[in-house]
């Protein structure tokens, strides 16, 4: 079954042709284009298709295309219209991630938590990026960053 | 990597509408609200409907609300709803406490805590929580409404008592009267996404007459009867508490799976008992670890 769907991404309005079983992580890397939202698990495990919807994080993997109709998605790619946020700039210089499969997913579980609680604790941090595998740094960078973008003061998407 | 099978898809208003939806539609038909299990089962094909009824636009479905001796649950309010909510955590604090350790965070944001109790898998994490606190659940269908008491809700793994054609709109969850202690306690992999091994809630409440339930270890989440009869108004000793872990083998049913053997699931439930009967009545006596500790 054939839907038009109208979904704001990333600020812009979009409008979409999709089926019923269309998901939106295909829909977003296929049709969109947009490609930060990466294909992992598709089961919901491992977060690399994190993508925030009306200001949260889903799994985009278990979203259908034809459920944002009306609402807004934002992917790691309109997090910023002017290059890296602040947190994205701590994950840079202390070197958190290696391959780089899982950091789309993981600054925006990041961006979500430091907009919640801009004072997180390590626990915090930790149950926040908890579904969100990485297989190559085991995680101390990463959460580093984290609670130094925090000690910053940076608010996350800005 | 798609979902290679076709379905439907319809986006009612109201819930007459739906449920007009579901009872003209002669097929398969699936109540769509976070999708957290439904996306990835029409993917697995564990699942064909031929229509999807999503009610997410149905207005009045997301609150939680103070019922005086119970608090309201509605069936769009997700795990992310009720650990926010401080309803929730002063009056119902094991329901605030089982949610946290759900998933993760990308998850709890989309998945709901009555989509968890329809999913019905052994090991939902709702079941064990909502069966001690005697939950009812509310459905409303074209034969109208309904009131199931949690006890009769799960009839197997993924089967409930819902009849076709009938959505559940909120589940009631009566707050036991004059103080109460609880805890929660879930055994996984590792912490972060994992299905639960094995989980116990327990309720200890003022009268001493204790409220268990397992989940993942039989084929529906479960409450222990013989368990509560022997604690029934006692005072726990260690002799009473030992007593107690004889009788979990009698209890549950645990198989073999990916995740666990039947006898790891075995000894560890007697563990978890031991260690949420503890945590729970220090809480009653207002001396116990914080809610959220993991006691594991």
């Amino acid at each position: 079954m054939r839907t038009d769907v109208s979904v704001t991404i990333n600020g812009e309005p979009w409008l979409l042709a999709v089926e019923s079983n269309d998901v939106l992580l295909e829909t977003l890397r296929s049709k969109v284009g947009v490609k930060s939202p990466k294909i992992g698990c598709e089961r919901g495990d491992c977060g690399t298709c994190t993508v925030l919807l009306d200001g949260h994080t889903v799994r985009s993997c278990l979203v259908l295309s034809v459920e944002v109709d009306g609402h807004e998605v934002v992917t790691l790619e309109g997090l910023d219209d002017e290059g890296l946020t602040e947190l994205q700039q701590f994950f840079v210089d202390m070197n958190s991630f290696q391959c780089g499969f899982c950091a789309p997913g993981i600054v925006l579980a990041a961006a979500e938590l430091l907009e919640e609680n801009s004072r997180p604790s390590r626990e915090e941090v930790q149950e926040a990026i908890g579904g969100n595998l990485c297989r190559c740094t085991g995680y101390d960078p990463i959460i580093d960053a984290v609670l130094a973008a925090a000690d910053a003061g940076g608010r996350a998407t800005q | 990597m798609t979902i290679a099978q076709v379905f439907d898809y319809q986006r009612p208003e109201s819930l007459e509408q739906a449920v007009q939806m579901l009872a003209e539609h002669g097929g398969d038909v699936r109540v769509l609200a976070g999708g957290t299990d439904l996306v990835a089962w029409l993917r697995d094909e564990a699942v064909a409907p031929d229509l999807l009824v999503d009610i997410k636009q149905i207005e009045g479905l997301g609150e939680i609300s103070d019922e005086g001796d119970a608090v309201s649950i509605g069936s769009l309010v997700t795990f992310t709803d009720v650990i926010n909510s401080g309803l929730v955590a002063a009056r119902l604090p094991l329901v605030s406490e089982m949610s946290a350790t759900v998933a993760s965070v990308g998850i709890r944001n989309r998945a709901t805590l009555v989509g968890n109790i329809c999913s019905a898998v052994p090991s939902c994490d709702a079941g064990p929580p909502l069966l001690v606190h005697g939950a009812i659940v509310h459905t409303f269908g074209r034969a109208g409404a309904r009131q199931i008491p949690i006890d009769d809700w799960f009839l197997g793994p993924r089967e409930t008592a819902l009849a076709p054609g009938e959505i559940v709109t909120k589940v009631v969850i009566p707050v036991p009267p004059g103080g109460h202690g609880a805890a929660f306690v879930r055994l996984s992999r590792y912490e972060g996404e994992d299905l639960a091994q094995a989980s116990v809630a327990i309720v200890a409440p003022a009268d001493h007459r204790f409220r268990v339930a397992f989940g993942a270890v039989a084929a529906t989440p479960m409450r222990a009867r013989r368990i509560e009869s022997l604690l029934e108004g006692k005072a726990l000793d260690p002799t009473l508490v030992a007593e107690a872990i004889a009788l979990v083998s009698e209890e549950i049913s645990p198989i073999s799976d990916i995740r666990a053997s039947k006898e790891f699931r075995l000894r560890m439930s007697e563990v978890m008992l031991q260690r949420g009967l503890k945590a729970a009545v220090e809480r009653l006596e207002g001396n116990g670890p914080s809610y959220g500790t993991n006691l594991m």
